[in-house]
């Protein structure tokens, strides 16, 4: 079982090893990167690639550890048992499992999500850490312990918005993903839209890397928009005389929405294409 | 061997771990990385090292310790194409171009050359005949007059690139000690971050509302509580003007930064040291002046306090009366740090002149001293080793 990358995935070198090094131990893999560089695609393009069911967990401020195990649904129990229902004398019926539950269930091995563990409390990683370690947790509530039947392959994914503690830090892999330089990105691009004319991809990367090169920028455009833009460009049918002309003559480049998200920047980028028109008039 | 390494990555101060390293064995054992020394170095990298910013030293130390060893175990294909080049290099440079060549001290040296210039690049370079880069005649570089160079970043010679990847050092730029940005700014700052519930009950509190129903005989017995609010407070004062022009990018980032991220921050300004008044608006600063005594009866003890200046002038400016360079102070600057001081337990000062330099400027060691040591430079690490003392 080797993770290469798939049909819609360019994983490079050090990335495949990575993905590789946590699979075949079945420890959990940490993800980081500029935002924008497939940091959450990457799950599921694993589990596609190796064939295995994917589960994800969306981790938001307000997400709790407890809630990737299970939830005890206290208050429709409570409402029952007013009512008079039945139901109501099973603990189990109130017991909801949350993502980590249903990925221990899984017959074959599975691939599991978390994405964006940093939005949640500073606690939060400690509160997995037994969890992730011997995959298996307690339910206090039946009296049960919950084991996974195969280990996940654990993809965990971090903006750096908050310092991991070093605990949680010890039992994973890590990889960061940096940004591609231009052979990947052609790669990339190649993947996406393979009928691409290659003057206009030519054309469009030139103007792209050389955006990002601008100085002081507040957001630099990251992959995901590059590819949005792409799509637009040929939604649009544009031409890659029409980019080519554009730069030529110093103006912004079409549908510069999809790559500038911040009206500063388009600011900055117009006063600097103004100054550069006027120094070579 | 391998001890070694691990002993090695401990001492350039990379918190490697036991569990760690035998993850990284473990890994060996299960033959994850065997065909060269490029795997192991992901690997090992995979499995060592947990943060970005560790990269570059852990590069350093891998180069280090490894330098060499990647000759001898990558396999016999990675030396051809240098053969290849060399071969090439022969056949179609002119007498001229070679003498040239010879002068740099043969092929050897011209490898050994592009290292040294890669080490002292910095930045992306085009034109030139020296810097590796793009379209010059350096004979480093792609698209250059020079077809027969080294060609760097293009697919060609990628073979021979990926053995040194660790020799590039293209994660230098993330070491914590250099330069920061915003969004790293941001990271920093929420060091500072206390929650603490204020304000209006309005959230359910589902565990007390269980509890009381059960304590109440199983009527509901609903209980709320506040919702959760990022409770820190903090005061900057920014030196602007004069010694602090060189600044002024990381200062806006600090600032825009701590402006996203404290629900109570209020900033003032002043020139070089702090005097009996401060001001919020440049433009205006001499007709909307704030007493900096009503400042100090505004803003509770709970106040973290938060200076950003350079602390780059005459001593006299600081510890004399009426020595200010812009108008006559009645008590000197340190006087009114004391104030600062006294009314607020937590101050530090942030200063964006680079740490080395500070024990050759008088007035830094005075102010370093009336703020109790509590000087950190502004980079990223200063700026966490700041956040954590005031968050203690």
């Amino acid at each position: 079982m080797r993770f290469e990358g798939t049909e819609n995935y360019v994983a490079t070198g050090d990335l495949t090893m990575a993905v590789n090094a946590a699979a075949t131990l079945r420890r959990p893999l940490l993800i980081k990167g500029e935002p924008g560089t497939g940091k959450t695609l990457l799950a599921e393009e694993v589990a596609r690639g190796l064939g295995l069911p994917f589960y994800e967990w969306h981790i938001k401020s307000t997400t709790k550890a407890q809630q990737g195990l299970y939830e005890y649904d206290a208050v429709s129990r409570l409402r029952d048992s007013q009512l008079g229902d039945p139901k109501v004398n099973e603990i189990a019926n109130y017991i909801v499992k949350g993502p980590l539950w249903h990925c221990f269930d899984s017959d074959v091995q599975p691939v599991l999500l978390i994405d964006e563990i940093d939005k949640a409390d500073i606690e939060f990683p400690n509160d997995l850490l037994r969890e992730l370690d011997r995959m298996e947790f307690f339910v206090y509530e039946t009296q049960q312990v919950v084991k996974a039947r195969h280990r996940p392959v654990i993809i965990i994914t971090s903006n750096n918005e908050k310092e991991l503690p070093d605990a949680f830090l010890r039992r994973c892999f890590f990889h960061y993903i940096s940004f591609p330089d231009k052979d990947v990105m052609a790669q990339i691009i190649g993947v996406h839209f393979p009928d691409l004319k290659r003057e206009l991809l030519r054309e469009a990367m030139e103007l792209f890397f050389e955006l990002r090169e601008v100085p002081g920028l507040k957001k630099k455009p990251s992959t995901s928009e590059l590819l949005d833009w792409l799509k637009l460009l040929m939604a649009e049918d544009i031409s890659p005389d029409t980019l080519r002309e554009n730069t030529q003559r110093k103006l912004l480049p079409p549908l510069y929405g999809a790559l500038l998200k911040n009206e500063q920047d388009v600011q900055l980028f117009e006063r600097l294409m103004f100054m550069s028109r006027r120094k070579d008039a | 061997m391998l001890i070694d390494f691990f002993y090695e990555l401990r001492k350039a101060g990379l918190k490697v771990t036991v569990t760690e390293f035998l993850t990284l064995l473990e890994a060996m054992e299960q033959r994850i990385a065997v065909c060269s020394v490029e795997d192991f170095y992901y690997l090992s990298r995979a499995a060592l090292i947990k943060d970005e910013t560790q990269f570059d030293r852990f590069d350093q130390v891998f180069g280090h310790y490894f330098k060499g060893l990647e000759v001898l175990s990558e396999d016999p294909a990675a030396e051809i194409p240098e053969e290849w080049l060399r071969a090439l290099a022969e056949r179609m440079l002119t007498e001229e171009e070679k003498a040239q060549i010879e002068s740099l001290g043969g092929w050897d040296k011209l490898m050994e050359t592009l290292r040294k210039r890669l080490e002292e690049q910095q930045e992306r370079h085009e034109g030139g005949n020296k810097w590796i880069g793009t379209g010059g005649t350096s004979p480093f570089g792609a698209n250059g007059y020079n077809p027969e160079g080294v060609r760097i970043g293009q697919k060609e010679s990628r073979h021979r690139r990926a053995v040194k990847v660790w020799d590039k050092r293209e994660f230098r730029n993330l070491d914590s000690s250099r330069e920061i940005g915003t969004r790293n700014i941001k990271v920093a700052l929420r060091r500072l971050r206390q929650f603490a519930r204020q304000g209006a009950a309005d959230v359910l509190d589902l565990d007390d509302t269980i509890r009381s129903t059960a304590r109440n005989a199983g009527h509901l017995d609903l209980k709320l509580v506040p919702e959760r609010h990022n409770a820190v407070k903090v005061l900057l004062f920014f030196d602007v003007g004069g010694s602090m022009d060189d600044h002024i990018r990381v200062c806006e980032e600090l600032f825009s930064a701590a402006r996203m991220e404290f629900k109570h921050m209020e900033y003032f300004y002043f020139h070089n040291c702090l005097y009996e008044t401060v001001w919020k608006d440049s433009r205006r600063r001499h007709q909307e002046t704030i007493p900096t005594l009503d400042v100090l009866h505004t803003y509770g003890p709970d106040y973290k306090v938060i200076f950003v200046g350079a602390a780059t002038m005459s001593p006299y400016e600081i510890v004399y009366p009426g020595a200010s360079v812009e108008h006559w102070n009645e008590e000197a600057g340190a006087v009114w740090i004391e104030r600062v001081r006294a009314t607020w337990p937590k101050v530090i000062w942030l200063n964006p002149e680079p740490q080395q330099r500070w024990g050759y400027t008088h007035s830094i060691q005075i102010v370093r001293d009336l703020v109790g040591d509590k000087m950190y430079p502004l980079t990223l690490e200063g700026l966490e080793e700041g956040m954590r003392f005031l968050s203690r």
